[in-house]
């Protein structure tokens, strides 16, 4: 095996294992989608409340931006005592992985809404939900957005070491070719990890452009 | 009707942004609040809608006190214009109008009759403007729908903070002319914050000067610059202002009461005589019975005409430009270039002779104010 290239390699390990790659590739996608889903709602509704709640403000930046800091590594180990081994765990410290971006932009993105047109907006008689939904929301989908990309396209690169822990997903043959010295297998998991992460990438671009305000583009 | 009874504004930390102001405000009032910074203006004014609650004193609408009205509701009932004018920019110009109205529920139909009716109000096209963004207007122009907007539900009161602030000047002038007339046509109880003195006196019909959160005159603009409550209202004003704005003199201030009076079958004569012993250049010829004005002779065209003529009425002028004793000096200014002989003869309600404005009277006076500013300047 050793006299052949890692392009060699890789094509071989790809006819052997594709449907392999395909079940591996949805298990990824599952860990990325449902701790992207729970972080998203999470996320912007911490988010909303801190504009609300100024006292809380420092604890939740602080605290998400603290998960950030944990090496990705470590946080799934944590996880292990709590949620047992499997997917569990991993969509659990994905999902904690996740919530920073969210928080923050849609934090900022309320705070930078222009102060005038929440002035307006209630000095017109709106209620202070009705400023959060009409005006304060929707002027701040850009910034959002912006943040929910930058979080799952880090997901999607985490994700892989949820095989790790045993969560299966495209990490399964990274860890695999590591262990045997196959560098044609780690290929044949950052590829389609990679392809994934930009085809997000592409994919929250234009969910971002459609969900911005006409009258802001 | 908007009445403060003792109504101050306190802090937490014990500043005292309004200090127990008292004032009624009449229905269809334009009312002026000015002051430096800080003086409490703005927040006597934010009061009004609650936008900045008070702490002390009630103030009311209608004899309703305004803290027993749910803010919201009572905001949708108060036209509100903000300096940075605050336009939605995710909403084109037609829905950034419609908002208070959809806010009360109005039908479809309803609304987009009164988004339109208001477009054309403010001056702008609605086929034009109304589905354009905020973002594609100039300031004066937004400035136009932020000022449609407040009108939207057809409220009574009128809150504008400071609205052409931040206009050029010559967008600023143009916006004031219009809410002017906008104001005769709609005769809405306005409460509008400006620095500007100027803007005070061209707009208000009452002007309330502040200053450390203390009411310190609310008068009408002539009686602030004829009668300033102390040296600080004085000073805020200026001392040059009255000169500037002679439509806020009054006329009777620019004309002389040294009137010499005849009756018609005076002869031409005895008229010259007269006229040189009085030393004045024009008769008024009054009638004998009830003294009321028949019409003027100039000592110019008199003397030209003495020995040709019999009768003082041959050469008597019936001058159509008169002004009532309600003029301003800026009328006798527009009307003097248009008169022979420069004399208007001034009017009270009975047509008797009150006074007249001549050049020389209207120089005298104007002249006065200026030697009074230089003489304070030395």
């Amino acid at each position: 095996m050793n006299n052949l290239n890692i392009w060699e390699q890789f094509m071989q390990q790809a006819e052997m294992r594709w449907s392999e790659v395909i079940a591996a590739t949805s298990v990824h996608i599952q860990l990325v989608f449902f701790s992207m889903l729970i972080a998203i709602v999470l996320g912007i509704g911490l988010g909303i409340l801190i504009t609300r709640v100024p006292k809380l403000t420092t604890i939740v930046l602080g605290g998400a931006g603290i998960m950030q800091t944990i090496p990705s590594l470590a946080l799934l180990g944590f996880m292990i005592p709590i949620f047992g081994i499997g997917v569990n765990t991993a969509i659990a410290a994905l999902f904690l992985y996740s919530l920073l971006p969210i928080i923050r932009n849609t934090y900022t993105g309320i705070k930078d809404v222009n102060k005038a047109t929440v002035e307006a907006a209630k000095g017109m008689g709106m209620t202070s939900l009705q400023v959060l939904l009409k005006v304060e929301l929707p002027l701040a989908i850009p910034m959002i957005m912006a943040g929910v990309r930058t979080a799952a396209v880090i997901n999607v690169g985490t994700a892989t070491l949820a095989a790790f822990i045993g969560a299966g997903g495209l990490g399964d043959f990274i860890f695999l070719g590591i262990t045997r010295g196959i560098d044609g297998l780690i290929l044949l998991g950052a590829i389609p990890a990679a392809l994934l992460a930009i085809i997000l990438e592409i994919f929250f671009t234009y969910l971002e452009r459609w969900t911005t305000p006409e009258g802001l583009k | 009707m908007i009445k403060f009874e003792h109504v101050s504004k306190v802090y937490t930390d014990g500043f005292k942004a309004v200090d127990s102001v008292n004032f009624k405000i009449p229905e269809g009032e334009f009312l002026v609040l000015i002051g430096p910074s800080g003086s409490g203006k703005s927040t006597t004014m934010k009061m009004i809608n609650r936008m900045i609650p008070h702490t002390n004193g009630t103030i009311s609408i209608d004899g309703k006190d305004i803290t027993k009205l749910n803010p919201s509701e009572l905001r949708r009932n108060i036209g509100y214009v903000i300096q940075q004018i605050g336009l939605f920019p995710h909403y084109t110009i037609e829905k950034n109008i419609a908002i208070v109205p959809e806010l009360k529920g109005w039908d479809k139909e309803k609304i987009q009759a009164r988004v339109k009716e208001l477009l054309i109000m403010v001056d702008l096209d609605p086929e034009i403007f109304g589905k354009r963004y905020p973002k594609e207007l100039s300031g004066g122009q937004q400035q136009r729908v932020g000022v449609a907007r407040a009108l939207a539900s057809d409220p009574r009161v009128l809150l504008m903070d400071e609205p052409f602030g931040a206009l050029d000047p010559i967008t600023r002038d143009q916006l004031q002319d219009q809410l002017i007339s906008l104001q005769r046509k709609l005769k809405k109880t306005i409460v509008f914050v400006t620095h500007d003195m100027d803007e005070a006196l061209k707009l208000g019909d009452r002007i309330a000067i502040m200053k450390d959160g203390n009411l310190i005159q609310i008068d009408t603009p002539e009686k602030i610059l004829q009668e300033p409550a102390s040296t600080f209202v004085e000073e805020f004003i200026g001392k040059d202002r009255i000169i500037q704005n002679p439509e806020l003199m009054p006329v009777v201030s620019v004309m002389t009461t040294k009137v010499v009076t005849a009756l018609l079958d005076l002869t031409p004569e005895k008229a010259l005589l007269m006229m040189r012993q009085q030393k004045v250049t024009s008769l008024i010829i009054v009638d004998e019975n009830d003294e009321r004005f028949i019409g003027l002779i100039s000592a110019y065209e008199l003397i030209k005409k003495v020995n040709s003529i019999q009768l003082i009425e041959e050469i008597m002028r019936i001058p159509e430009h008169t002004l009532t004793d309600a003029a301003t000096a800026k009328d006798a200014i527009m009307m003097m270039p248009n008169v022979k002989y420069g004399v208007i003869p001034v009017l009270n309600e009975a047509k008797k002779v009150v006074g007249i404005v001549t050049r020389g009277t209207l120089l005298t006076a104007l002249s006065s104010q200026w030697t009074e500013l230089e003489g304070i300047n030395e």
